[in-house]
């Protein structure tokens, strides 16, 4: 069904190694492979899901794609206008061009809007730099009033300093920001995590409003296993710079196929009383990006692991029909 | 659409003008300085007399109501000479601070934004500087630039930086992690809008303490500077260079307000400064309530 929409963004082998600083005399120290080898797509208008623990280089994807960081190796197809451009391998003026079509909202609103600046001025410099508004102040004034109405925000707390608004009116704000430069995909680093229980369902809800009305990608990246299943069309999990299985939502939650997202799932806590359920208890802790272990990634710490987990790595390859793992326990399926 | 544009009183100026004046040793040293400014200041109202004129029929009076403080060795009236070297001192303290920390700001904003090579080599200059002794350094450079308040100026300047470039390195380092600098970069905005427009305005409050600190230490520089004879040339009252004329044990002995009272005058506004410079620290701190 996905696959006959429209591709917005195909991620190819992407990989993002970090070098650590060497100085002088010091030994060369091994580098860390925050993502390794990704290839996924995201379609247009669809919220795609990323999910894994800390350190397993979500994030890092969501700055590649950005271009915040400068993937070390991959390529990053955006659509533009019907035609697939490498975000990585463009003029300057194109380039610029379209960092207007991808924003990000950061997960810490209390450090996204700057302290001395007040929220009319945050917004105003990006939307100036990118000729929204037709180069017109009062115009921007106007589109900046506009959306901070529709997250619900009075028009005039523009003339405000981010000091003044709560963690729930920040992070509305960011979205605002994100949505005032009218782009095709916001990649969402954990919005909500850093916000009490109920602001953060407040927002959501509001998000899924927002994409309704403009038909915006959410490329939606949480630790939250629920927030995750209640935004997202088709989740990514990933392990340790991988990943590891990808699906639509429903089918994931329901048949989670790779041990990980199995272990993963079990530890979503249930909000049913006496309700029993089997808890995958994985033992040891993830292996350390500088020295992965050979194979699959998550070998060392799986209960289904054969021979061949230890040397190959498995790639991730359609299982059923949307449905897309890299586990050596499904390769005969295939 | 009409938005009426609110000027609200929680604003960072005025929440920090709040918490200033709630500091009394602050408004002390800033009542300090307002004082002695405005008596240099008004110099030709509260003294008849020209600080560099020699009149060899009245030298070394003591005080007296004619001459208040009394005459040097030359005959010039000593009370006048201070108020008139108040000028130049405080002048020359306060552009060598905007001088040194303007330059030290400015290349602590590159040093902290762009790192690598650029970092490296402004680091090293500025340790190469830190190591010398400051003493030493202008002496030298007086010795091979000439006696002048231009010459003093730009020496301070050059040789300054360094103290608030590490300041300001330092805070733009951590401050360029920040989510809000991130969104900027992500949405293409140069680095000179980011490091002046984003990064500066929140390294001013350190950089604003170091200046007013930094006036008070260049007055001392420059008297130290003076005392030996290397400061600014003689025709220039500063209070160093009238500390300068009190060298000989005799005069220190029979002329003693010669030194007491320039050395009071440099004293007093040096602790001033402090004292504001203190209290400015405390209000402009975000992380002290």
């Amino acid at each position: 069904m996905a696959e006959q929409r429209e591709k917005l963004l195909s991620i190819r082998h992407l990989t993002m190694e970090y070098q650590p600083n060497r100085r002088l005399f010091e030994a060369k120290k091994p580098s860390v492979k925050a993502v390794s080898d990704v290839s996924l797509d995201i379609y247009a208008g669809e919220t795609f899901g990323v999910v894994g623990e800390s350190g397993c280089g979500k994030t890092t994807l969501g700055k590649c794609i950005v271009r915040l960081l400068k993937p070390t190796a991959g390529e990053l197809f955006f659509n533009d206008g019907g035609e697939m451009k490498d975000l990585l391998r463009l003029d300057k003026k194109t380039s610029f061009a379209l960092r207007q079509k991808i924003q990000i909202v950061f997960q810490d609103p209390y450090a996204s809007l700057n302290p001395v600046h007040t929220i009319q001025e945050a917004f105003d410099e990006p939307m100036r730099v990118h000729g929204i508004g037709g180069g017109s102040r009062e115009k921007r004034t106007e589109i900046i009033a506009n959306a901070l109405t529709r997250v619900n925000l009075q028009p005039d707390y523009m003339y405000r300093y981010p000091h003044e608004f709560s963690g729930g009116q920040r992070q509305r704000i960011c979205v605002a920001k994100a949505l005032v430069m009218e782009p095709r995909l916001i990649i969402c680093d954990e919005p909500v995590s850093a916000l009490d229980v109920s602001i953060q369902a407040q927002l959501l809800n509001l998000m899924r409003k927002l994409q309704r009305e403009t038909g915006v990608t959410f490329f939606f990246i949480a630790h939250d296993l629920s927030v995750v299943q209640y935004m997202s069309d088709r989740i990514a999990v990933m392990y340790l710079g991988h990943v590891v299985e990808l699906a639509d939502a429903g089918d994931l939650y329901a048949r989670p196929l790779h041990p990980y997202t199995q272990a993963l799932l079990s530890a979503v806590p249930v909000p049913v009383l006496q309700a029993k359920k089997e808890r995958i208890v994985l033992k040891g802790d993830v292996p350390s990006p500088m020295d992965p272990p050979t194979g699959c990634p998550f070998h060392p710490r799986c209960a289904n692991c054969m021979e061949k987990c230890k040397t190959e790595k498995p790639e991730l390859h359609e299982v059923e029909a949307g449905h897309f793992v890299a586990c050596h326990l499904y390769q005969q399926h295939t | 659409m009409t938005i009426r544009k609110k000027t609200r009183n929680t604003s960072l100026a005025k929440r920090s003008w709040q918490k200033f004046i709630q500091n009394r040793m602050a408004i002390l040293g800033l009542i300090g300085l307002v004082l002695i400014i405005a008596a240099c200041l008004a110099a030709p109202l509260l003294t008849n007399y020209d600080p560099t004129l020699i009149d060899p029929s009245i030298r070394g009076l003591s005080p007296s109501r004619e001459h208040l403080l009394g005459t040097d060795r030359l005959g010039r009236d000593i009370f006048a000479r201070i108020l008139y070297g108040g000028r130049w001192s405080i002048m020359i303290g306060v552009i060598a601070a905007m001088g040194a920390n303007l330059l030290g700001a400015a290349l602590g904003c590159i040093a902290g934004y762009y790192g690598g090579k650029v970092d490296s080599v402004l680091v090293s200059i500025q340790e190469m500087l830190s190591i010398f002794p400051g003493t030493l350094i202008n002496m030298l450079c007086i010795g091979f630039m000439g006696k002048s308040v231009r010459n003093l100026l730009l020496i301070f300047t050059f040789t300054g930086w360094p103290g608030v470039m590490r300041i300001v390195r330092g805070r733009i380092l951590s401050l360029k992690q920040e989510p809000y600098v991130e969104s900027c970069r992500a949405n293409g905005i140069g680095g000179m809008s980011i490091m002046f427009h984003h990064l500066l305005p929140n390294t001013l409050g350190p950089i604003i303490v170091n200046s007013t600190m930094n006036v008070a230490g260049y007055i001392l520089s420059e008297a130290a500077l003076s005392y030996l004879g290397l400061g600014v040339p003689d025709n220039v009252p500063t209070w160093g260079n009238i500390i300068n004329a009190a060298k000989r044990l005799d005069i220190v002995q029979t002329l003693p307000m010669l030194w007491l009272a320039p050395a009071a005058a440099i004293c007093l506004f040096v602790l001033s400064i402090n004292f504001f410079g203190d209290g400015l620290r405390d209000a402009l701190d975000p992380s002290s309530k």
